[in-house]
């Protein structure tokens, strides 16, 4: 089974379930990495520390900027000269415009947010959640290249081999954009939920102290700086609720549930949130779920590991300070 | 401005969906239209009053759907169409792709397509990519702001890399976020509008497609695994002693 694995990466930025992709297409066969971008020899060298055992490498200064089209275009004119079986991919924004588009050309077929794989001589099944998680499916495709999208933190992610290399195949790449990047707002801070071990969240009670006035949009913001302080000290990413992201404290791209992102970190941290449905399916599956939340009856207990009946405003500020002291920081 | 805005009908996000005698349910929950959908529609209806113009809703699903559609044009939708085809039952992404692509170039002379960012029964989040793919038209994903000019297509991207401004021209297709602000209510005088309007229904037959073959078959459903969970609830006289014993059992759960 020819198997190839995108990495997938955001300026030279790595999107970590990348390797976890590469790890997966080792217990199957001989890996084969793509990289595709400007100036991304640091890539390739990670690619086979990793575990790659052949990179191409298409490296062009109009592939500098993610963009859909050159993207596709390049994988799939690669992809019908050398005919791989699989294609593995984590699940990212980016890459499943790239697998759809790419599937488009080479009339295959893409399963995103793939969460296990069986191989059965010929067949393989590809497990996946739908109806947000409420249900699991699994599918075959009978087309090839398969495009498989892994869900972060689904498979385990290799060990880093310093040193280790290999052959690196130069491609050509198809620069048929048909966008221009104008520029990025640099006023927030980038966030990857999917790839966190540990997210601590706000929901709607970060604008409620009660030790405070009126002025909510301030003290919104007091809120988040209490999530992001506890996130910092645990190494963690910070997750918001809808309540909190259609409030204007945060950005969408925190949001976590089913209009937002799906994660299973290790240790999900809800702060201020209440449980309902549509913020659940964005994190049950999370390892150790721990809830603070001044409601005794709110919904969120249910699902969690270990929960606080109290105001965040006063428990957040002693957590920091206590994991500030055990983890010696 | 001729705005097509793509929805799917699908069931309510609170319905109890699970899998029983190996069909997939949902109990009395009503199917609404995908709540991703309606911010496709939102910011097909904002850019018609920016730009005035038409919005067309476009659906593929069983006659039931028109429902979803009905609710596109009490928010606003001038009309809508319904692609229904016993053929379609069993289509993957690229299937629907290529039959949304065909019912685009028949209604013809479109500027922007919209779409959700992905919907929640199949979730694969494909569809839009791979229209713009068979359309040739580019592709903006996950927008949050739409500004239009001179026959050119500004957007801002909501993406976890933070917010990324992208020119293209028209025509596009954008998969819309929720950023895009508030989907609007249907209103009054829009409920009475859409309850008495004729959805056309087009065939495969109509768009001069064959019955597509799917790639991507499923073959098993199944519920996950329950998860039983009990919360211990963690007291203590003082906010520091609450939270040095909670530190303590995270610890000793070893997840850090
Ligand atoms: C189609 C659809 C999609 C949706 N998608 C999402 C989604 O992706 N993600 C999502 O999160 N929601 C989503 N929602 C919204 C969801 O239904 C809830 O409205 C939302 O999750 C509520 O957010 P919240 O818990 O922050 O706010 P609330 O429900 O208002 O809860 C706030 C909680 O904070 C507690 N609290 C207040 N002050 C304090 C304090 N000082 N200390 C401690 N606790 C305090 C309160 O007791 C309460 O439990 C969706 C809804 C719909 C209809």
């Amino acid at each position: 089974m020819k198997t190839w694995v995108y990495i997938d990466h955001f300026k030279g930025e790595v999107q970590p379930s990348s390797w976890e992709a590469l790890g997966l297409g080792k217990t199957f066969d001989s890996v084969t990495a793509l990289v595709f971008g400007s100036g991304v020899e640091t890539l390739v060298k990670a690619a086979f520390e990793y575990g790659a055992d052949e990179v191409i490498v298409v490296d062009h200064p109009e592939l500098g900027d993610y963009r859909a089209e050159p993207y596709a275009s390049t994988l799939s004119a690669l992809a019908s000269s050398h005919t791989p079986d699989l294609i593995l991919l984590p699940t990212t924004a980016r890459t499943r415009e790239l697998s759809a588009m790419a599937a488009v050309d080479l009339n295959s077929g893409v399963l995103t947010d793939v969460t296990a794989v069986e191989v059965n001589g010929d067949q393989i099944v590809f497990t996946r959640p739908i109806y947000e998680g409420k249900v699991l499916e699994k599918t075959i495709c009978t087309a090839r290249p398969i495009f498989v999208a892994l869900r972060a933190r689904s498979f385990p992610k290799p060990p880093r081999q310093e040193g280790r290399s290999g052959p690196v195949i130069r491609a050509e790449a198809k620069v048929d954009a048909q966008s221009i990047i104008a520029g990025y707002s640099t006023t927030e801070a980038s966030v990857n939920l999917g790839d966190a071990s540990v997210i601590v969240s706000g929901g709607r009670g970060v604008s409620n102290n009660p030790a405070l006035g009126l002025d909510e949009k301030a003290t919104a913001q007091k809120g988040f700086e209490l999530i992001g302080e506890l996130a910092a000290v645990l190494g963690g990413a910070v997750g918001a609720s809808r309540a909190a992201v259609d409030a204007g404290y945060i950005s969408y791209a925190h949001q976590v549930g089913q209009t937002g992102k799906v994660v299973s970190p290790d240790l999900y941290i809800a702060c201020g949130i209440s449980g309902a449905i549509q913020h659940l399916v964005g994190m049950r599956n999370s390892k150790l779920i721990v809830a603070i939340n001044k409601d005794p009856e709110a919904p969120i207990f249910q699902q969690a590991h270990y929960g606080v009946v109290g105001d965040l405003f006063q428990i957040v500020p002693a957590l920091i300070a206590a994991f500030k002291k055990r983890l010696g920081k | 401005m001729k705005i097509i805005a793509c929805i799917k009908q699908v069931p309510d996000s609170e319905a109890k969906v699970k899998v029983e005698n190996g069909q997939i349910t949902w109990g009395e929950s009503p199917l609404v239209i995908n709540p991703f959908d309606e911010y496709a529609v939102e910011g097909a209806l904002q850019q018609k009053e920016a730009h005035s113009g038409t919005v067309t809703a476009l659906c593929i699903g069983p006659e039931s759907a028109k429902e979803a559609l009905k609710y596109a044009l009490a928010m606003g939708a001038d009309d809508a169409i319904l692609i229904s085809d016993p053929a379609l039952e069993d289509i993957d992404s690229i299937g629907a792709a290529r039959v949304l692509t065909a019912a685009i170039q028949k209604i013809g002379g479109v500027d922007m397509v919209m779409f959700g960012r992905q919907t929640l029964d199949n979730g694969t989040g494909l569809t839009p990519a791979q229209t713009a793919r068979f359309l040739g038209w580019p592709m903006l994903g996950w927008v949050g702001r739409i500004t239009v000019e001179d026959g050119r297509v500004t957007v801002e991207r909501v993406l976890e890399e933070g917010r990324q401004i992208v020119k293209a021209k028209l025509p596009a297709v954008l998969s819309i976020v929720q950023s895009i602000g508030e989907p609007r209510y249907p209103s009054f005088m829009g409920i009475r509008r859409a309850s008495k309007a004729t959805i056309p229904v087009w065939t495969l037959a109509d768009l001069g497609l064959s019955a597509p073959t799917a790639a991507v078959k499923r073959v098993e459903i199944m519920n996950p695994p329950v998860r039983e969970t009990v919360c211990q609830i963690i007291t203590g006289d003082t906010p520091e002693a609450i939270a040095e014993a909670l530190v303590e059992k995270i610890l000793a759960e070893k997840v850090l």
